[in-house]
């Protein structure tokens, strides 16, 4: 297969993907592409088609249109493959409340075919990673909204992903959790070279080097370096000229 | 293709279901005094009323109680069958089915692991009514016992692939009521559960055709002929059918490039 497991694959490719509930698109075409080790804010307001677009990335949804590519390896035809390299933080909760923060991510191991042993090794050194270590033991119920969160993200890198999708990741949690998560993910780019699909509707969430792909409506409005966005369309601030598109957006519609 | 993952998938998923079993102190009890209540109450009163004459599988007359238990031991895999199968549905919808669905292996094999994990928890709570009925007084051969166990996993896999198949398909029996007044209690009383299909007959002939041609009538006489150490061939190979039939449908059901998932996605 050609790309497929060679390093320089993208880590997650979409072309031409379209997708519609009962009639009504939700995406529309879209067109995207995220190199290893990158980290990609996907910035869209609420019922934009962030989800959506998860939904398609790991196949809980499939009649669509287009083609998705995991690390070169095509989501529908070579899908243990591909659904290997993608580790998943969704926008709801999916810990079990009642089970340790162990209990937790032994069963996502054993999801990926871990033995015992070797999902326990992952799952302490995951949590060393995001500083839960000493929680492991602990029921998930009784762990902050924060911390829940970074249990979730040591989940989705036990079985070394080569992307990170993470929906809405910060929904609910303060300032302080927020800032650090957001942290977190650059850190896993840089130092673990994982590649990382941010999808949120929070400007305040964006750094100014990160690349940041706008969508609205199921389109893709704007795919660019966050400090370039503004200048490209005239205005002073990301938030502008994020109004800007979707206003833009808005008045195509009507 | 290497076995080893494959067996660490299904350990993992049935384990999760075993200890979230543990943890739910209440649903246990619930699936255990739903039959209890039955037994002691409901059969004791109905002792005087209803003797029943000598059937097969057993070797002497018999009192109704002895008579219920095999319908209650499906009884119980009804209502847990069902359970966690809508349930399945609720996860799907908002949590751990998402979790489950990203693995890496295919679809018809999780919903395999999932369908044997809900299984084994009802297994669990049939033996310790047993245990039960066996301190009462009611009690099967040894071996019975052990003969019981396949019929266990067979009649698990049945209900639990159609609750599953039914809860893909029908969008308003996400409520447990609905699923009570519209599946499990039609299946329950239209069966050999409560009385022998023959006295059945005496009643009202429509009655005893509709209850000679529900499945869980056969898959009650399978555990009923396990328990007293007999094998019902007819009621074995009905009851293995329409396991599989289910089970199969109910994946397709659950594929999201084929089924309910997909419709409700719309798509192209």
């Amino acid at each position: 297969m050609s790309g497929a497991n060679d390093a320089a694959a993208l880590a997650l490719e979409v072309r031409g993907l379209s997708f519609a509930y009962a009639g009504r698109p939700a995406l529309d075409d879209v067109s995207l592409a995220v190199a290893a080790g990158e980290f990609v804010v996907l910035l869209g307001p609420n019922g934009a088609g962030k989800t959506t677009l998860f939904s398609l990335v790991t196949r809980l949804h499939d009649r669509r249109r287009g083609e998705i590519r995991i690390g070169g390896f095509d989501v529908r035809r070579q899908s243990v493959q591909a659904h290997g390299h993608i580790g998943v933080v969704f926008q709801q909760p999916t810990l079990d409340l009642d089970l340790s923060v162990m209990q937790n991510l032994a069963y996502h191991g054993a999801l990926h075919g871990m033995g015992r042993r070797e999902a326990k090794a992952r799952a302490l050194a995951q949590l060393e990673r995001v500083g839960l270590h000493d929680q492991r033991r602990t029921r998930v119920r009784r762990l902050s909204g924060g911390q829940r969160r970074r249990v979730e993200i040591a989940r989705g890198l036990m079985h070394e992903p080569r992307l990170l999708l993470l929906d809405e990741p910060t929904v609910g949690l303060d300032i302080a959790s927020r800032r650090e998560l957001v942290a977190h993910a650059h850190r896993l780019c840089t130092e673990a070279g994982v590649a990382v699909l941010w999808a949120t509707h929070l400007i305040d969430e964006v750094r100014p080097d990160d690349r940041v792909v706008v969508l609205h409506r199921g389109r893709l409005l704007a795919d660019e370096r966050a400090q370039s966005l503004p200048a490209r369309l005239g205005v002073d601030t990301l938030g502008e000229a994020f109004d800007l598109l979707i206003e833009k957006q808005e008045a195509a519609c009507e | 293709m290497r076995v080893m993952p494959w067996l660490h998938c299904l350990r993992g998923v049935v384990g999760r279901e075993l200890l979230r079993f543990l943890h739910q102190r209440s649903r246990f009890l619930a699936a255990l005094v739903r039959p209890l209540v039955w037994l002691f109450v409901f059969a004791a009163g109905f002792r005087m009323a209803l003797g029943v004459a000598m059937t097969e599988p057993y070797q002497t007359y018999i009192l109704y109680e002895v008579y219920i238990v095999p319908g209650l031991v499906g009884m119980i895999q009804l209502f847990n069958g069902m359970q966690s199968s809508l349930s399945m549905v609720y996860d799907r919808e908002m949590g751990s089915m998402r979790v489950l669905l990203v693995s890496p292996f295919p679809r018809w094999y999780l919903l395999v692991c999932k369908l044997l994990a809900s299984t084994l928890v009802s297994v669990v709570q049939v033996y310790v009514f047993l245990a039960i009925a066996w301190a009462y007084g009611i009690q099967a051969p040894v071996m019975g016992y052990l003969y019981l166990l396949p019929a266990l996993l067979v009649t698990g896999f049945m209900v639990g692939a159609l609750g599953l198949l039914l809860s893909s398909f029908i969008r308003q029996l996400e409520n447990f009521a609905g699923v009570m007044n519209f599946v499990i209690f039609p299946m329950f009383f239209l069966s050999s559960a409560l009385y022998p299909l023959w006295r059945i007959r005496e009643g009202s002939y429509l009655v005893y055709q509709v209850a000679a041609l529900n499945p869980f009538t056969h898959a009650v006489e399978m555990i009923r002929f396990a328990m007293y150490e007999r094998f019902n061939a007819d009621a074995v190979m009905i009851s293995v059918a329409v396991a599989v039939v289910l089970l199969a449908l109910a994946i397709l059901g659950y594929n999201p490039s084929r089924g309910m998932m997909a419709r409700k996605g719309g798509g192209d």
